[in-house]
């Protein structure tokens, strides 16, 4: 067996409030997903928009030094998402002292909230 | 009738000036209750409406800042309160986790005394996962207290741009959970640095306003002397801070000469130096030389140590040029821009003559980061007239002409182009 992270990749401009009709359509779809999908879930968030997204790059090129964030998501396409950790911490300032020791010299990572239903 | 029309210009007077000298305090210690900065934004905004009519009958408060911030505190719990009230009634839909935070916040507003939060707002505006532009604007909003009309017409864009802007900004750091604290230790030199580029940035955009008909934007230049201020008080022991306070007082000494009574510019080598602020100079001055003294000068220390040599000079051509020369050689060191280098190049035009300020000036003429930058040319149209080859300075001018949209500059170069011989 092997682990696969699926992502969600949509319009963002497109979204519907969460007032609206279409948000409790996605909603459901996603419950249903779930329910039938659940056997093999390990794990599966909606992720805050690219407006709260902060990159830093620069991270493990072995000096600890140049490393430099910016606000906003990683915007080039020759850029993969190559992978994720889940982390759990205090703010984001703590956030991006984890975010800072992981190994991407390629390229980067992108800290991005995650959303909480309340 | 007389007597309360004035009474009420008295307390519109009142609020404006607490409006100028207390509003990121009223709004740092609402914020520390709503722990949402829309929210204390709101609470603050309606204490300080509070403020012009209850203070026309009650009398101007002995300590205005402290009532505008018992207001804003009071406002921001009432809403937190009918927002616990709205969360009992819907106890199937939303838990009720956020009442303890209530019960804190009503227990800290007993508190006669309030916290001062000032850096923790600032250090907030001027985080580093915001765009730097809009830490420019959230400090205008947040720190300064302007109007988001105000902060769209300092950027030049209109209002519902602006405010979709600031919306978005505020909108990252409560759900990216930007913290609102004063960074830790480790931290501070890093963090201090990025504010102080956000005041530099506000100082310099005001002093000469990139586009549009006025040299000088004197409401952006007072509002970051006014947050440099704020920092040297809750930071006095920081050097960085201290050198831009500094150098901000003393640029802006000059800020009577920098036109003449038709709107022209004038430069420092032709200014009238009785007219210069002695005052600000002074305070600037000994500002700088407290930050020259620790350890390894920053850049804005050694900036305004520039700037305190030609105030000290009674004339331009009595200017200590080796002395400058000197300053500007360690400002490279520490900050190795291209400007800078031009800078340089020009003081050295002064000292050793136009010949060989023309030739540090060409060495710079490969440099990608000044290929529009007015200055350059200008610098070397200068020079090439000080050597007589006027049409090369006129070539040299003209480009100069292309690079800025400054109306007040560009006056100044078409007059010194036209003034060259034919």
């Amino acid at each position: 067996m092997s682990e696969y992270l699926i992502l969600i990749y949509e319009n963002e401009s497109n979204y519907p409030g969460s007032d609206d009709q279409g948000w409790r359509q996605l909603m459901e779809g996603h419950q249903k997903f779930g329910e039938k999908n659940g056997a093999v879930l390990r794990g599966g968030n909606a992720l805050q928009p690219t407006s709260t997204a902060t990159s830093i790059r620069g991270t493990g090129n072995g000096t600890g030094s140049d490393i430099t964030v910016t606000d906003g998501p990683f915007a080039e396409t020759k850029e993969a998402l190559g992978g994720y950790y889940l982390v759990e911490a205090a703010d984001l300032d703590e956030a991006i002292a984890i975010a800072k020791q992981v190994p991407a010299p390629y390229g980067g990572v992108e800290v991005r909230p995650i959303m909480t239903f309340s | 009738m007389q007597s309360g029309r004035r009474a009420s210009e008295q307390v519109s007077a009142a609020v404006a000036d607490a409006h100028r000298r207390e509003w990121a305090f009223v709004l740092s210690a609402t914020v520390r209750v709503t722990r949402d900065i829309d929210l204390a934004e709101e609470c603050v905004q309606e204490a300080y409406a509070q403020a012009l009519t209850v203070w026309t009958w009650q009398g101007i408060p002995e300590r205005p800042g402290a009532w505008l911030t018992t207001t804003a505190r009071r406002r921001a719990l009432d809403a937190l309160r009918r927002q616990a009230t709205l969360v009992r009634k819907l106890p199937l839909l939303i838990e009720p986790d956020n009442e303890p935070a209530v019960d804190e916040a009503i227990a800290t507003s007993q508190e006669t005394a309030f916290p001062d939060d000032r850096l923790r707002l600032i250090f907030t505006c001027c985080h580093p996962a915001l765009a730097s532009s809009v830490r420019v604007a959230l400090t205008l909003r947040l720190v300064c207290g302007l109007t988001t009309a105000e902060v769209a017409r300092a950027f030049l864009v209109s209002e519902p741009t602006m405010a979709a802007r600031l919306t978005r900004a505020k909108k990252k750091i409560a759900a990216a959970r930007i913290p609102y604290r004063v960074p830790p230790l480790a931290e501070l030199p890093a963090r201090t640095g990025a504010v102080l580029t956000v005041v530099h940035l506000l100082f310099t955009t005001g002093h000469t306003a990139p586009t549009g008909g006025a040299l000088v934007r004197a409401d952006l230049v007072e509002r970051a002397i006014d947050v440099a201020r704020m920092l040297h008080e809750l930071l006095p022991a920081d050097a960085d801070v201290t050198g831009l306070l500094a150098l901000l007082l003393i640029t802006d000494s000059r800020r009577a000469t920098r036109l003449d009574d038709g709107g022209r510019l004038v430069l420092l080598a032709d200014q009238d130096r009785s007219r210069w602020d002695r005052a600000a100079i002074a305070e600037g001055s000994a500002l700088a030389k407290v930050a020259l003294s620790a350890g390894a000068p920053g850049r804005f220390a050694l900036e305004a140590a520039i700037g305190a040599v030609h105030a000290d000079a009674p004339t331009w051509e009595d200017t200590d040029w080796p002395e400058i020369i000197g300053l500007y050689d360690a400002l490279l060191a520490r900050w190795p821009s291209p400007v800078v280098a031009l800078n340089r190049a020009v003081a050295v035009g002064f000292a050793h003559g136009p010949h060989a300020g023309l030739h540090e000036l060409e060495r710079l003429g490969a440099e990608p980061r000044l290929a529009s930058y007015t200055y350059l040319p200008a610098a070397r149209a200068d020079a090439l007239r000080r050597l007589g080859r006027v049409e090369e300075a006129r070539v040299a001018y003209s480009e100069a002409l292309h690079l800025t949209d400054n109306a007040v500059e560009r006056d100044y170069l078409a007059r010194r182009l036209a003034a060259l011989p034919t």
